[in-house]
């Protein structure tokens, strides 16, 4: 059962209060722990390998499904696959946040294979944060994996959050977007002490009018390093565009790779990045206020990861 | 009151140039003051030395009685002092709302950022929820930039250019607007302007020419020597603007 630690993690990456409403499934240092399944929404595990399989049934509205993974001990290395078949013109939420609780000295990691099967008109809003706390020397590591194929007008939205505490991170997404198949990326990540993050997007617009959007915002503090690599691929008549905007202070690194590939004449795409310290004169207006330096600068920067 | 005692200011570097020599003013309460000028002259240079943003080279500058020399911009503002940007940054993320909400944080009166945004001409249902962003225009971020000082009971408020990019619609409210600050507060004001309407609004207006104060008096005399100089303050003898070495083309 949770302990007041797990339900701390479960706030912190889902915002859940309580158990969730609705379907869930609670995974605890390599074990579900607790699960929930709707007369819609389906969650059977996985036979062959760990993990589950989602189900949610066509014309499905309103629901949500939270899948929360938790890890409090150290030394644990958890790998997970979970499917996701969001059924014809169902509308839901999937919510995928991992808290890492480490106070060891050996690391604590977990990867997370994510596949979304969303059927044609289905809209999917699917967010995933993570969040990492403890003392210890043990390294929090998150490498969440994630691909979907977005079927004939399926709308797709995701939110990818990670606001300090997650060591290392690798994340990889990989998105094929059929015809009129719409998708919208926001990133919003922080890393400071030596923290690495490392997140690829590769955006295949291969269905006719299919657009997307990937908005992505980082701050890099101290001796942080973040990659970033975004690819609009467009093999049809369709739509893009990237905006990466990165703050860099102190000693952090940022190397940012936005690219637009397009093998059709109707390919529009577009990349805008842009990596810079924060603006002084946004500092100065904030100070003329009455503010400190300090606390302009993190008003600056929660209005820019908000 | 807001005194400055012999402020010059040289920008830094070996070859520094001056861009302030020796001013010297006293800024009453309650009153209205116009700076105006040609452009480079010195104004909004003179406005950061005000604020803080800038450190005088030479010279002292004192809030009733307090010398606030090497007070930074933080000190300033919680001493009253307050500065409308002739340039406002934007800013990713916040809204036009909260803005307003931390300029006021330290009013004691009660503000509404409703009645802020009306007073600087914006329909507020409009504007109090969009990010404080490139989606806004130079005029819409300038209004909101005013709205900002209107916000605070201060002692000091300067106004850098108010009127730029700002409609005529728009700015007939906002010189009303000026004038009603004194209904509440006893402010100095400090608008930068060359505007007619603003120069009207003056108690007095200081003409700034190459860093120096080249007149100050009140506002009958200076709006007829403006009116006079056929628009030229060339910073040496002219006629109508052309120099006497001038080069012609064509
Ligand atoms: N930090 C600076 N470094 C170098 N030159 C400056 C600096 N700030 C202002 N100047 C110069 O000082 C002069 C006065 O500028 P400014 O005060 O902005 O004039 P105004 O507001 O009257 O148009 C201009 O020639 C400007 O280029
Ligand atoms: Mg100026």
């Amino acid at each position: 059962m949770l302990n007041l630690l797990d339900r701390l993690m479960l706030e912190k990456v889902a915002d859940l209060h309580e158990i969730p409403q609705g379907a869930y499934n609670i995974r605890k240092n390599g074990q579900g722990v607790q699960k929930n399944t709707t007369a819609n929404i389906d969650i059977i595990n996985k036979k062959d390998k760990p993990g589950i399989d989602v189900i949610v049934k066509p014309y499905t509205k309103g629901e949500s499904i939270h899948i929360p993974v938790i890890v409090t001990e150290e030394n644990i290395t958890d790998l997970v696959y979970n499917t996701f078949e969001i059924g014809e013109y169902a509308d839901v939420v999937v919510v995928a946040g991992c808290g890492i609780h480490n106070t060891g000295s050996r690391k604590s990691q977990h990867d997370g294979i994510h596949n979304f099967f969303v059927r044609k008109g289905a809209k999917l809003k699917y967010v995933e944060k993570h969040y990492g706390q403890g003392e210890g020397r043990g390294e929090k590591i998150l490498n969440p994996k994630t691909v979907i194929e977005a079927e004939e007008g399926a709308v797709v939205e995701l939110e990818l959050i990670q606001i300090r505490g997650i060591d290392k991170t690798k994340r990889d997404t990989e998105i094929r977007l059929q015809d009129k198949a719409r998708l919208l990326i926001t990133e919003r990540l922080l890393t400071s002490g030596e923290q690495e993050a490392e997140s690829n997007i590769v955006v295949e617009l291969s269905g006719a009018d299919s657009s997307a959007q990937i908005i992505s915002r980082s701050v890099a503090q101290d001796h942080s390093r973040q990659i970033f690599y975004f690819d609009l691929v467009g093999s049809n008549k369709c739509r893009g565009h990237i905006q990466c905007d990165a703050i860099i202070m102190h000693k952090a690194q940022v190397l940012s790779t936005p690219k637009i590939s397009a093998y059709h004449d109707e390919g529009q795409l577009i990349h805008e990045a842009a990596i810079g310290r924060i603006e002084s004169e946004q500092l100065i207006k904030l100070m003329s206020l009455g503010l400190t330096e300090k606390e302009a600068e993190e008003t600056i920067l929660q209005g820019f990861l908000k | 009151m807001l005194e400055l005692q012999g402020v010059s200011f040289e920008t830094e570097g070996d070859n520094g140039t001056e861009i302030l020599n020796n001013i010297d003013l006293k800024l009453l309460d309650k009153k209205i003051y116009v700076i105006t000028g040609p452009n480079g002259g010195g104004k909004s240079t003179l406005a950061k030395i005000v604020m803080g943003i800038n450190n005088p080279t030479a010279g002292k500058i004192l809030l009733n009685g307090q010398d606030i020399t090497n007070c930074n911009i933080t000190e300033r503002a919680r001493l009253g002092i307050g500065y409308a940007f002739q340039h406002p940054p934007r800013f990713k993320g916040l809204k036009v709302g909260e803005l307003l909400r931390m300029s006021a944080a330290n009013n004691p009166e009660k503000v509404n950022p409703y009645d802020l945004l009306h007073d600087v001409g914006l329909c507020a249902q409009d504007y109090i929820n969009r990010d404080v962003d490139s989606g806004l225009s130079g005029g819409e971020m300038k209004r909101i930039e005013i709205a900002t000082v209107l916000a605070r009971n201060l002692q000091v408020a300067v106004f850098d250019e108010p009127e730029a990019g700002i409609d005529l619609w728009s700015f007939q409210k906002l010189a009303e607007t000026f004038r009603n600050i004194h209904l509440k507060y006893e402010t100095t004001i400090i608008i930068i302007s060359h505007q007619e309407r603003i120069l009207e609004l003056a108690d007095e207006i200081i003409l700034l020419v190459n860093g120096r104060i080249s007149q100050k008096s009140e506002k009958e005399k200076i709006l007829s020597l403006i009116l006079q100089n056929n628009g030229c303050l060339c910073s040496t003898k002219c006629e109508k603007g052309v120099g006497q070495s001038a080069q012609f083309v064509g």
